[in-house]
């Protein structure tokens, strides 16, 4: 649909008195493409398929300029004395000599997180593939509102543009951390990190809340409202069950972090005290008082801890449905799926405190959050034990797609397992801040994570451009990526266990961890070779969006759900004719003698139940 | 056209994208009111009475709700030039609201309470602003929507704007008696 059909929606909406029979009107002709400019067709577009790219897109440079920060700083780690002439040629002063300042270091592993974390695995992952999927498989025209979904992205953008500005001011972007405690987030003397760059940090981040905030209010009500005829709740594929609960737990925990960083921003402006108390800087005393840090981590892990689901349930849901489609069988246990989805959502909100075990917290309290943290475990194995069932005995077709979906399932499992040791807080006492905390959240979130976005970039590729991605190039991509992966963060757990803490520059003076000189060198190495990989990936993307081989079906994966039904390059509003009516659930596989029965066909008398 | 009207007995989008929006605000300030129930726990613990125009506030607040809920009865009764006159004192009463605030402010600051003394009184200049913030947000739904009920050639039937918008209203009334009486007790 053009694009004043959808300033007609817009109008639509506010007048809702006409809302019916218009839409009947679009109904007919909801594909033709007369007067769309550049500008509203790829800039301010308001087709959620375009958003999609443009938050898949802002990612991948996102991804490869975070990537690459973690290679710079692993140089570091890895060849603590060697010197790279190079790096001064990019870095200038931040690397004299070659060598990486540790003001560098800090601020490259800060942003690396931040990146990462929220601008990657959060708007590139949730934010492409809420955008593209939601309206397509619930068989819906677009979002509820097209205009806020596009307020979305360029609020998003904004917060990029001003997340990559700190990285050129003067005295460097934040590096306190990603999570940014105080009080040295709070104190502009504390570190160089701390001063201009720390609040472009925290503007950027107040933006991304509000992005988050209208892109979540989006998915939530055009899930609610939006959905097609037939298409009941429990008819609607997995994917969409994970963006929904993703968007609950984000509309639900990201205002808590502004207000967090609203107070810091009062204490470092407004010479308030809410997180300061009884400080020297610098040899100096400071007038705060009264106030306490922990507060502070009490407000960020409320939503850090609901952040890594958020970021983990749109991958799981993806390859939910990846895997059914490519082992050709219905996702065992599709009640248990949902179901275990919400426990976690619950669940996400009750556990945060097993971050801060080790900050003095009442002994008695913290026996509660292990209690709580563990039972996670519960519903996370019940997915894992059901994905594992569905490609039991399937009939499994080898694509990029579903590799990257089967080494999801292993490195959740390897990463989950860790969790449960750091979950008890006792064993934590000793781990906590050290490599095996990296380890794990590194392999359950951050491998975990893009595994399940690269699934679905490989899966929905054809959807998005009407190409395929090259297969030799994916399955190289594939197995490099998850050796490499293993390869490098595995070994950190034994770093963590023998007590190396994290976030040190430098480890060469301390005898204890001298044995892991060359370790650290191997990791170092393996990380630049899956880092040229990833390179290897993005070439393929945007050579296939181009060149890749053309689609001849409008359904190439034989797959059951409803995006596979609008024609091969989709206008906006997604079917030229009516919207199809839905007649049965997502996973008819294999069913009856037939390969594969789409979600339109009605359900004929002599059917069998699934 | 089957699928649209599949959708007619539902509540309206708009609607439903205002009541997850009021959840996710009212998260913002249980965020707030949770850091400031922690930190009174803890010692240092500096308590004060309320500026008395607070309670001047809360009734100017509630009157415009009650504004606001007969302009919306007069929109679906096609009475136009009464709707727009409830819709501006509605507003004027928003404004009020926001100015008693600020007076509070003043008032506090002159008991020697300023914001960055006490960590106390910090937490009220912080949650009241952020509410007054959300107020002010509400009045200028309510302006466009008085310049709206003067266009002439579109004319608007849809009682939807205006619902969403009270909807709103009274929702940021609700907070301000939260926060009056979570104050009060947990000074
Ligand atoms: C079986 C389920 C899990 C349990 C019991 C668990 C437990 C924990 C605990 C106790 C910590 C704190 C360790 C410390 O700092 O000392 C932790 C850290 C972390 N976990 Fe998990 N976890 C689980 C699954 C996950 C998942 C699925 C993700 C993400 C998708 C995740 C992401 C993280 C992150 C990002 C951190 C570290 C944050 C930081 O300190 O920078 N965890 N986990
Ligand atoms: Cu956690």
């Amino acid at each position: 649909m053009s694009n004043d059909a959808t300033l007609h929606n817009q109008d639509l909406a506010h007048h809702g008195h006409v809302e019916h029979g218009h839409g009947n009107g679009h109904d007919g002709h909801g594909h033709d493409h007369h007067h769309e400019t550049f500008i509203s067709k790829y800039v301010f577009s308001m087709d959620h398929k375009m958003i999609a790219k443009q938050f898949l897109i802002t990612g991948i440079i996102w991804a490869i300029i975070g990537a690459f920060f973690s290679v710079l700083f692993r140089l570091q780690l890895g060849y603590p004395e060697a010197t790279f002439p190079w790096l001064e040629s990019i870095l200038g002063h931040w690397a004299e000599g070659g060598r990486i300042t540790a003001e560098a270091y800090y601020a490259l592993v800060t942003m690396h997180g931040t990146i990462l974390v929220f601008f990657v695995l959060t708007a590139g992952l949730s934010g492409t593939f809420s955008n593209l999927l939601i309206p397509l498989q619930v068989g819906a025209r677009d979002m509820a509102s097209p205009f806020m979904n596009m307020l979305s992205y360029w609020f998003f953008f904004l917060a990029s543009v001003i997340m990559m500005s700190s990285l050129f001011v003067q005295t460097g972007p934040a590096s306190g951390g990603w999570t940014s405690y105080p009080p040295l987030s709070a104190l502009g003397d504390a570190s160089i990190g701390s001063k201009i760059g720390m609040d472009l940090w925290l503007v950027s981040m107040a933006i991304f809340v509000v992005s988050s905030l209208l892109g979540s209010l989006n998915y939530i009500s055009t899930i609610l409202n939006m959905r097609t005829k037939g298409m009941s709740m429990t008819k609607m594929p997995l994917t969409i069950w994970a963006f929904f609960f993703t968007a609950v737990l984000g509309v639900l925990s990201f205002p808590v972090l502004l207000s967090g960083f609203v107070l810091l921003l009062f204490d470092r402006h407004g010479g308030t005290s809410f997180y300061l108390s009884e400080l020297f800087v610098q040899g100096k005393v400071l007038p705060n008082e009264g106030g306490s840090a922990i507060l502070y981590q009490h407000l960020f892990w409320f939503l850090g801890h609901p952040e890594v689901y958020i970021i983990i349930l749109p991958a799981m849901g993806m390859v939910s449905e990846i895997l059914a489609v490519s082992s050709r069988k219905p996702i065992f246990g599709y009640l248990a799926m949902v179901g275990s989805i919400f426990a976690i959502t619950v669940l996400a909100f009750l556990v945060w405190a097993h971050h801060m075990f080790v900050t003095g917290l009442n002994p008695f309290l913290g026996a509660f959050f292990v209690l709580l943290t563990l039972l996670i475990a519960v519903p996370s194995a019940i997915k894992v034990f059901n994905w594992i069932t569905t490609i039991w005995r399937g009939n499994i077709r080898f694509t990029p797609a579903s590799l990257f979906s089967i080494g999801f399932v292993s490195t959740f499992i390897s990463g989950g397992l860790t969790g449960i040791w750091l979950g008890n807080s006792a064993i934590d006492i000793h781990l906590h801040d050290t490599y095996f905390v990296i380890a794990h959240f590194h392999i359950v979130m951050g491998v975990s994570a893009f595994f399940g976005m690269f699934a679905g970039i490989y899966h929905w590729f054809p959807k998005m451009y009407g190409r395929y991605m090259n297969q030799t190039l994916g399955f190289i991509h594939f197995w490099i990526t998850l050796v490499g992966a293993y390869l490098i963060f595995w070994p950190m757990h034994y770093e963590g266990m023998a007590g190396m803490p994290r976030r040190y520059f430098d480890y060469s003076n301390w005898q204890s961890f001298n044995m892991f000189g060359g370790l650290n060198q191997f990791i170092s190495f393996v990380v630049i070779i899956v880092f040229a990989t990833q390179l290897l990936f993005v070439f393929n993307f945007f050579y296939s969006i181009f060149k890749g081989r053309k689609l001849t079906t409008p359904n190439p994966w034989d797959a059951t759900t409803l995006e596979w039904t609008t024609p091969i390059h989709p206008g906006h509003g997604n079917w030229p004719g009516e919207i199809p009516e839905v007649h049965r659930w997502a996973y008819d596989y294999s069913k009856d003698g037939k390969d594969f029965i789409p979600q339109t066909v009605p359900v004929s008398p002599d059917e069998s139940k699934h | 056209m089957l699928t649209m009207n599949a959708q007619k007995n539902k509540i309206h989008p708009h609607k439903y994208s205002m009541w997850i929006a009021m959840a996710s605000i009212t998260m913002m300030f249980i965020g707030f009111t949770s850091a400031y129930v922690v930190k009174r726990a803890q010692a240092n613990w500096f308590s004060f009475e309320l500026p008395a125009v607070f309670y001047v506030s809360t009734g100017v607040i509630l009157l415009s709700s009650l504004t606001i809920y007969l302009a919306q009865r007069q929109f679906k009764a096609r009475n136009m030039s009464a709707y727009k006159q409830l819709i501006s004192v509605t507003a004027l009463l928003g404004i009020a609201f926001a100015v008693c605030q600020i007076i509070g402010f003043a008032d506090m600051k002159d008991h020697g309470l300023p914001l960055n003394k006490t960590v106390s009184a910090s937490f009220i200049y912080v949650i009241v602003g952020a509410h007054v913030l959300h107020v002010i947000g509400g009045v200028v739904v309510l302006l466009v929507l008085f310049a709206r009920a003067f266009r002439t050639r579109v004319r608007t039937y849809s009682a939807v704007p205006i619902e969403v918008a009270s909807t709103y209203w009274h929702f940021v009334d609700g907070l301000w008696i939260y926060l009056l009486i979570f104050f009060s007790l947990a000074r």
